[in-house]
């Protein structure tokens, strides 16, 4: 324990809504999405039409510019909607599900019998590969480059996310056979960063093949670009790739059960979430199998993901492709008057000491979507680093971003974020600026020019 | 409250931008309706949720923050009125006779700057900025308490238009407004600036009849033109009513006490960095008593602080966020740098008794170079790890 990496900055963000550890439904699919905009960059080909029938594992799309890549379907069924949006971009795939399910049989299979191309043929051919995301700029990654290292996060910071010791402590033998599959695929080795806090208690550190690392701090201590800056910094030139914990569950059942299974536990969470809780599900689920968590007399917003980085895929919508968790929030569209002029404004959380919030830590709010202000241009320039536990220049790389500086941004560290790490500056914000957004671009930028 | 609400929501539709009747006046709407409620926008990308400060609030804290001063101010106008004409007053009449002359300025402060940045929102169509409630705040304070009120309204008119609007509104900006509006009326009307008849209200008229009521030994001048054991000692200045505030000077520059109070309010609400609070004080400390050593001047180091507007500047001017650094490491420089030339344009420029407007603007135009040298060093320091490792 003597090299655990302490992380002064950041802020935990005291949203009530944590979900209980208990699993309160296994969802039975009906009807369920894959989504191409899951993935940042990704230009996909449609390899189904409505009315095809697929397995859980047979491929619906792959990468128009690697057409290796393939993206399967989570369950077996009928292909009963292709869903375009605007200049008929690719949304959704969705599947009817069948009442039975039946999975393609890609064989099991011992990593350590294998050779890493074997490896990637596997993964690639099962639709797993896109788990695996390269950074600089979170893209899938590309299956000609062997990276520096492969890293992964075993804890999550981020406001209510689900608990990885509960969420995966069954697939702990599933985890080893991917880290043991994925450590041959490059040759800085597999790092897995623990929560310092709870080093003995959580059982991810008998794992092996791996190279430790342990963590504390606040959120976003457990954000993997946020370690990776602190084990080893991504330089001009360099790839890494990331991977999560359901994502390695899901790969290692690949290998020990032969089969494309991306089951998981998803955290259902928020503020306005009634009872939250555990379920069983898996990417692709609808909003609609978690129905009974809502409140109807509330407008509630669902986001899957976290409230810091997730999407907000409606009452209609589907589980994202990495997210284990859905937070369910009321949207804040409503007057108040006099907020800003009133000294206390007790129902509302602030992490400056502009309010009073720091008068009790202990406290969780009932949050909801108001942006509570209005958009201005960059004003108090040391609100971003408190909670950003890199050594960066935020508002500098920000303002390099707007003004698409492709030389700036690259000596400022635009490789080694996304637009996960600087949630929180979104967060605490008190010109109202849109971060992740502008990351977002920067990095939307960079990728075209750097193509 | 919800009567209220209705109203707003009633007439809202007269201003619409482009359809009412009055939307050419959106901004105006829109910056009352935003006064006097939250608006009711959520978010709709990036983070779902948002911490419920936002900039109006971090504006009024910094307002509030100049109470203090301002108060202090007030009452130190009277006083002085009051000394200087040997008169029996009562602390009330003082802050009456201090609130007649100060009222004035902020009536102009406010209703100039506040129409030319409504206008220049309008005609952008852009919502209003909060930023000149603090501007507008702090120039009544650091003007002599006589200046022509149509001096003021020029000056404040430049402030904004020059030192704000053209670059694009509060964050923009490159030097402090209010520090600019006094550049302006400093250099434009010297007279009415400095020199020892400014600092009274009604000063020079009095001067200038016969058989004026003034004391008798009375000069006038505020302790920085008389900045030596001597000089403070025969005009009635120590150093306990220099901190407590009770000679001349502008408005709310006096008071070391009252903008002490200021300071801490800032920091514990993290508005200004406490790291340029201290480091001008370093560098002002340090030229002091480098001054003192080689015998510029017998007062020790300490002395520069209370005098004139250094605590003033250093608190409320120098650690404004826009226009100063906004490297941590430039913060530290920037703020060293400010003391450290405010004392030297006192101890060593005969034609400034005061420095500290000179310094902050001085060092305002010169953050963005320090701050790109700063990062430069970081990003070299940073590629040279990555390499030996």
């Amino acid at each position: 324990m003597s090299n655990n990496i302490y992380l002064k900055q950041g802020l935990n963000i005291p949203i009530e809504g944590a979900a209980v550890q208990s699993t309160k439904k296994v969802i039975k699919p009906e009807v369920v999405a894959l989504k191409p905009t899951d993935f940042r960059g990704l230009v996909p080909k449609l390899l189904v039409r409505e009315g095809d029938k697929v397995l859980a594992g047979s491929p619906v799309l792959a990468d128009k510019m690697s057409q290796k890549i393939l993206f399967t379907s989570p369950v077996s069924g009928e292909v009963i909607a292709i869903v375009r949006g605007e200049k008929r971009k690719l949304l959704e795939v969705r599947i009817k599900a069948d009442e039975t399910q039946e999975y393609v049989d890609f064989g099991t299979r011992k990593p350590s019998e294998m050779t890493a191309e074997e490896i990637k043929e596997h993964l690639l051919a099962s639709g797993l590969w896109p788990a695996l995301v390269q950074r600089p700029y979170g893209i899938i990654a590309n299956p000609e480059l062997k990276p520096k290292a492969i890293f992964a996060s075993a804890f999550s910071t981020a406001p209510l996310a689900a608990n990885a010791e509960y969420a995966y402590r069954a697939d702990l033998e599933d985890i080893q056979t991917a880290i043991n599959a994925l450590s041959k695929l490059t040759d800085g080795g597999f790092h897995l960063s623990l929560n310092g806090d709870n080093y003995s208690g959580t059982p991810f550190h008998k794992l092996e093949n791996v190279i430790m690392h342990t963590f504390t701090g606040k959120h976003p201590a457990g954000n993997v670009g946020v370690q990776i800056h602190h084990i080893s910094p991504i330089m001009k030139g360099e790839t890494v790739w990331t991977v999560s914990m359901p994502m390695l569950a899901a790969i290692g059942r690949l290998f020990n059960t032969g089969k494309y299974n991306v089951k998981r536990k998803v955290a259902v969470t928020g503020p306005a979430a009634v009872s939250p809780a555990y379920v069983e599900g898996f990417p692709g689920m609808a909003m609609k199998d978690i129905a009974e968590f809502c409140d109807k007399n509330v407008k509630t917003r669902f986001i899957s993901g976290d409230v810091l980085t997730g999407t907000a895929v409606g009452e209609e919508g589907f589980l994202g492709f990495f997210d284990d968790q859905i937070t369910l929030i009321k949207e804040g569209d409503e007057y108040e008057m006099f907020g800003w002029a009133k000294p206390f404004r007790c129902s509302q959380f602030s992490a400056s000491r502009a309010y009073f919030s720091w008068l009790s830590p202990k406290k969780r709010y009932n949050m909801d979507t108001n942006l509570h202000g209005g958009v201005r241009a960059f004003v108090l320039s040391d609100v971003y680093s408190k909670v950003l536990p890199m050594k960066l220049f935020p508002v500098h790389l920000l303002k390099a971003c707007l003004a698409n500086d492709i030389d700036k941004m690259e000596q400022l560290g635009i490789y080694e974020v996304l637009p996960e790490d600087f949630a929180l500056c979104e967060f605490v914000c008190p010109s109202k600026i849109e971060i992740q957004q502008i990351i977002s671009d920067g990095i939307d930028l960079m990728l075209k020019e750097m193509a | 409250m919800n009567g209220l609400r209705k109203f707003q929501d009633k007439i809202a539709p007269t201003f619409e931008k482009g359809k009412g009747k009055l939307g050419f006046l959106h901004s105006t709407f829109d910056a009352f309706d935003t006064f006097l409620f939250v608006p009711k926008t959520v978010t709709h990308r990036g983070s779902h949720v948002r911490d419920c400060v936002d900039l109006k609030r971090v504006m009024i804290l910094v307002v509030f923050a100049l109470l203090p001063a301002m108060l202090f101010g007030t009452w130190n106008v009277g006083y002085q009125y009051a000394a200087a004409h040997g008169l029996d007053w009562g602390f009330w009449a003082q802050f009456g006779h201090g609130l007649l002359k100060v009222i004035p300025l902020y009536l102009v402060s406010y209703i100039v700057g506040l129409a030319i940045e409504f206008t220049s929102a309008q005609i952008r169509g852009h919502e209003v900025n909060e930023g000149y409630l603090v501007t507008g705040m702090i120039i009544p304070l650091i003007v002599p308490v006589d200046v022509p009120l149509w001096m003021l309204a020029i000056a404040v008119a430049f402030a904004v238009i020059i030192g704000k609007e053209v670059f694009g509104g509060t964050g923009m900006n490159i030097w402090n407004p209010a520090l600019l509006a006094r550049a302006f009326l400093f250099f434009s009307y010297p007279s009415a600036m400095s020199g020892d008849k400014v600092w009274y209200a009604d000063f020079p008229n009095l001067m200038g009849e016969a058989n004026n009521h003034l004391v008798d030994g009375f000069t006038g001048a505020t302790p920085l033109a008389n900045a030596s054991l001597d000089g403070l000692a025969a005009n009635g200045y120590d150093f306990m009513n220099m901190f407590l505030g009770t000679v001349p000077g502008s408005v709310g520059e006096t008071s070391v006490v009252a903008i002490l109070i200021g300071a801490v309010i800032l920091l514990w609400t993290g508005v200004a960095s406490w790291k340029i609070m201290l480091s001008s004080v370093l560098g002002g400390l340090a030229i002091g008593y480098l001054g003192y050593a080689c015998g510029s001047t017998d007062l020790p180091g300490y002395y520069q602080l209370i005098m004139g507007g250094f605590m003033f500047g250093t608190v409320f001017m120098a650690t404004d966020p826009v226009s100063s650094a906004q490297t941590e490491t430039g913060k530290w420089i920037y703020g060293f740098l400010v003391g450290a030339l405010a004392v030297t344009v006192r101890l060593w420029n005969p034609g400034y008794p005061e420095g500290m407007m000179l310094a902050i603007l001085l060092m305002n135009t010169f953050a963005p170079l320090i701050d790109n040298y700063v990062i430069e060093i970081s990003t070299k320091r940073r590629l040279k790890r990555n390499k030996i490792a």
